[in-house]
C-alpha cells in the first residue's frame, strides 16, 4: 500500500529530509509567488527597485488584462461618471473601458485545445496500449518503436511542413487542427506510459470476466479501466501540461480564432506600455487549471510517476 | 450441466508442447479430477475448455456443441483460477454478483442478493461481503473466487486447485460442500488438484496427465489399485509407492518386469528379507517407517503405537505388489 521502505526512518533523518524538501519547495515557489504578487501590484510598484514585498494591492492588472481601454478628454470623462469599480481604476489614467480584451477568448481556446487533446490522446492511447499489451500484433515491437521514435525529434523540426500542410487542409488556426497536432505529439508518450500500466494488470482479471459472460470490450471497461485509473490520471497530467504550455506551434499556426493563451500573454506587454501587472495576472490565471487538475489527481500522480514500481 | 468431450486436442506455446493429442470425456454429472506434476498441462487443459486458449488441433464439445469458434462467454463455463482473480476495485459482494450481472445472465437484483447470500453462507464469508476484495486473507480470497463460480449454474465448473491455500479444517468443510453441490445440483466438474484426499474422496473419475498427455483415465480406485504405469502409480498414495529393482526379495517376477512397486499395504512385516529401520516418524494417526533395504530406501506405514525404534531390524516381504517394465509400463 505504500512506497516507503521497510524500516521506519529515524526521527533525525526525517527531520533532515523534511528540511530539504521544504527548502526546495520554497525556492521553487519564489518565482511563482512573485508572479502572483505582481498581478496585484500597480505598474509603478511592479518595476520599483529595490523590489517591494509590502505594497498596496490593486486589481488594476486584472482589469487591464480583461479589458481594452481608450484615453479620453477631460470633458468626456466629466460627462460620464464611472459606472463601477473597474471604471474607477482606469480613470486614474484618464481612460475608459471600451470592451473586453481577447484574454477570455484565448484562455477558453487553451481550455478547449488542452483538455480536448488530452482527452483524445488518452482515449486513443489507452486503446492502443491495451491492444499492444494483450493481443498478438504483427511487428508489435517495431510499431512501438516507431511510435516512440516520433518523440525523438524536436516537434518544431517539422514546423514548416506542418504549417504548409495545415494551410492546405484548412486546419490552420482551427481548434481541431491544434487538438490533432497536440494529440499527435502526446500519443507516443500516452501509448508507452499506458502500456506499462496495463501490462501490470494481470490478464486473469479480464479472462475471469470473459468467462463470466462479458465481451472483450465490457471486460476492458469494467475491469481493466478501473485498475488503470492511476496510470490514466498521471498520463493525462503529462499530456495536459505539454498541450497547455506549448508555445512554438501555437505562435506559428494560430492567430485570430484558435490562438491559445501562451502566445497571447506576451502581446499584453505591447498594449499600453510595459504592463507587467497585467502580464502577471494573465500568467497567474493561466497557471490555475493545470494546478487544480494536478491537485485533484495528485494521489494518482504520486503512484503514477513511480511507473508502477509500487505494488499494492 | 453437460458432457464435455475433447478429441485429439493439442496445444503448443512456441516450443513447449503443453497438451498433446488429448482425448478426454467428462461425462454429464461427473466429478473429474486431473492429476499431474507441475507443468503437465492441467491448467492449459482447463483454459482450452474455457476458450481462453485456442487449440492447435482437435475439437472440443460441450453438451454436444462444437465450441471451437465460440467465445468464453458463449461456452457457458465457470472457472476458478489457480491464482486468485478477484476484481480488486470491487467489494466481495460485487465480485460475487459480477457473473450474475453479465449481459448473458442479466439476473434480477433480488435474485442476485439471494444467490450471493446463499453462496457466502456456504463459503463461511457472510461477514466479509462488504469488504473490498483486497482486504481479505489469501484463504478468504480463494473462497470468494470459488464463490464467483458457484453463483452460476454453468455447463461445467472448471476448478484449478481451488482449495490449495486453505487450512485443513476449511479444506475438509469445502470438500464436503463441493461434493454436496455436485450431488444436489448434478453439476459437472473438472477439477485440478495435487491433493490425494481431494482426488480420492470427491472424484467420480481421475485423469492422469504426463507432459501434456492423458495417460490414464478411470475411477479413483482403478487409478490407485490398477495403475497403467509406475508414473500413474506415483501420482496417488501417501507415502508414495516404493519402486525397487525386481529380484531383491527372490520373488517370481513376471516376464519383462524390471521394477517392483510396493505401496505400504504391499509390504508385509511378518517375515521375509531383513531391513534396517533408519527413521521412525510418528504422525499421530499413523507412523512412517523409513527403511534401508539392500541399499534402497523404502518407506512404509505401521501401527501408530508401534514400539519400533531407529536401528532395529525387521523382516519385510512383498504382498500382491505391482510390476513394471524398464520403461515404467505396467506388466502385472
Ligand atoms: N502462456 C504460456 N506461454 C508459454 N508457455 C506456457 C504458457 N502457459 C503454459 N505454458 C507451458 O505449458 C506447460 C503446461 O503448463 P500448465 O500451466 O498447463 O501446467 P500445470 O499442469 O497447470 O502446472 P501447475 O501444476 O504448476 O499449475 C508448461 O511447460 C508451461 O511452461
Ligand atoms: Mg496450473
Amino acid at each position: 500500500m505504500s512506497a516507503h521502505s521497510i524500516t521506519e526512518p529515524s526521527g533525525r533523518s526525517k527531520w533532515v529530509a523534511g528540511t530539504l524538501v521544504i527548502t526546495y519547495a520554497l525556492i521553487t515557489m519564489i518565482p511563482l509567488a512573485w508572479i502572483m504578487l505582481t498581478g496585484f501590484k500597480s505598474p509603478a510598484d511592479a518595476i520599483s527597485y529595490p523590489p517591494k514585498v509590502v505594497f498596496e494591492p490593486t486589481l488594476e492588472g486584472y482589469v487591464n488584462l480583461f479589458t481594452t481601454r481608450t484615453r479620453q478628454t477631460d470633458d468626456f470623462l466629466a460627462a460620464n461618471p464611472p459606472e463601477n469599480w473597474a471604471d474607477e481604476i482606469v480613470r486614474q489614467y484618464d481612460m475608459v473601458i471600451v470592451g473586453p480584451s481577447k484574454f477570455g477568448e484565448r484562455f477558453f481556446n487553451s481550455v478547449i485545445i488542452g483538455f480536448g487533446s488530452t482527452f483524445l490522446s488518452i482515449f486513443l492511447g489507452t486503446l492502443a496500449a491495451y491492444a499492444f499489451s494483450r493481443f498478438k500484433i504483427p511487428l508489435a515491437d517495431d510499431l512501438l518503436f516507431f511510435i516512440l521514435s516520433t518523440r525523438m525529434m524536436p516537434p518544431i523540426a517539422v514546423a514548416i511542413p506542418i504549417f504548409l500542410m495545415y494551410r492546405n487542409l484548412g486546419l490552420s488556426d482551427t481548434h481541431l487542427g491544434m487538438i490533432l497536432l497536440y494529440t499527435a505529439v502526446n500519443i507516443s508518450l500516452a501509448v508507452w506510459l499506458l502500456k506499462g500500466f496495463i501490462d501490470e494488470i494481470p490478464r486473469e482479471y479480464e479472462e475471469a470476466a470473459l468467462i463470466d459472460g462479458y465481451t472483450r470490450f465490457q471486460a476492458f471497461y469494467k475491469v481493466v479501466l478501473p485498475q488503470a485509473a492511476t496510470g490514466i490520471a498521471s498520463t493525462a497530467i503529462f499530456c495536459l501540461i505539454f498541450a497547455w504550455n506549448e508555445y512554438a506551434f501555437a505562435v506559428l499556426l494560430t492567430s485570430a480564432t484558435a490562438q491559445t493563451a501562451p502566445p497571447f500573454i506576451p502581446t499584453i506587454i505591447g498594449v499600453g506600455g510595459l504592463d507587467w501587472p497585467a502580464v502577471a495576472a494573465g500568467a497567474t490565471i493561466f497557471l490555475l487549471p493545470v494546478m487544480i487538475f494536478t491537485i485533484l489527481l495528485r494521489k494518482h500522480l504520486l503512484r503514477g510517476i513511480t511507473f508502477g514500481a509500487v505494488r499494492k | 450441466m453437460a458432457e464435455v468431450i475433447l478429441s485429439n486436442v493439442s496445444k503448443a506455446f512456441r516450443k513447449t508442447q503443453a497438451v498433446t493429442d488429448m482425448d478426454l470425456t467428462v461425462p454429464d454429472g461427473a466429478f473429474v479430477v486431473l492429476l499431474g506434476p507441475t507443468g503437465a498441462g492441467k491448467t492449459t487443459t482447463l483454459r482450452l475448455i474455457a476458450g481462453l486458449e485456442k487449440a492447435d488441433t482437435g475439437t472440443i464439445q460441450i453438451g454436444g456443441r462444437d465450441v471451437s469458434v465460440e467465445t468464453p462467454a458463449q461456452r457457458d463455463v465457470a472457472m476458478v483460477f489457480q491464482q486468485y482473480s478477484l476484481y480488486p476495485h470491487m467489494s466481495v459482494r460485487d465480485n460475487l454478483a459480477f457473473p450474475l450481472r453479465s449481459p448473458i445472465l442479466k439476473t434480477a437484483e433480488d435474485e442476485i442478493a439471494r444467490k450471493v447470500a446463499e453462496v457466502a453462507e456456504v463459503l463461511h464469508i457472510p461477514h466479509k461481503l462488504d469488504n473490498k476484495a483486497t482486504e481479505l486473507s489469501g484463504g478468504e480470497m480463494q473462497r470468494v473466487s470459488i464463490g464467483r463460480a458457484l453463483v452460476r449454474d454453468p455447463a461445467i465448473y472448471l476448478m484449478d486447485e481451488p482449495l490449495s491455500s486453505l487450512d485443513a479444517k476449511l479444506r475438509a468443510d469445502l470438500r464436503i460442500e463441493l461434493k454436496r453441490i455436485h450431488a444436489e445440483l448434478a453439476a459437472t466438474l473438472l477439477y485440478v488438484t495435487h491433493d490425494q484426499i481431494e482426488a480420492m474422496t470427491m472424484a467420480t473419475h481421475v485423469g492422469v496427465l504426463d507432459e501434456g498427455r492423458l495417460v490414464q483415465f478411470g475411477t479413483p480406485r482403478e487409478i490407485y489399485e490398477n495403475p497403467s504405469s509406475a508414473y500413474v502409480a506415483a501420482r496417488l498414495g501417501q507415502p508414495r509407492i516404493n519402486l525397487l529393482p525386481t529380484g531383491l526379495f527372490g520373488e517370481d517376477a513376471p516376464q519383462g518386469a524390471a521394477q517392483i512397486g510396493l505401496r505400504p499395504e504391499h509390504i508385509a512385516m511378518d517375515g521375509g528379507a531383513p531391513a534396517h529401520v533408519a527413521r521412525v516418524e510418528h504422525l499421530g494417526d499413523q507412523t512412517r517407517l523409513h527403511l534401508k533395504f539392500k541399499d534402497h530406501d523404502v518407506i512404509t506405514l505401521t501401527d501408530p503405537h508401534t514400539s519400533l525404534e531407529q536401528g532395529e531390524t525387521i523382516h519385510i516381504a512383498p504382498r500382491n505388489p505391482l510390476f513394471f517394465d524398464a520403461n515404467g509400463a505396467r506388466v502385472a
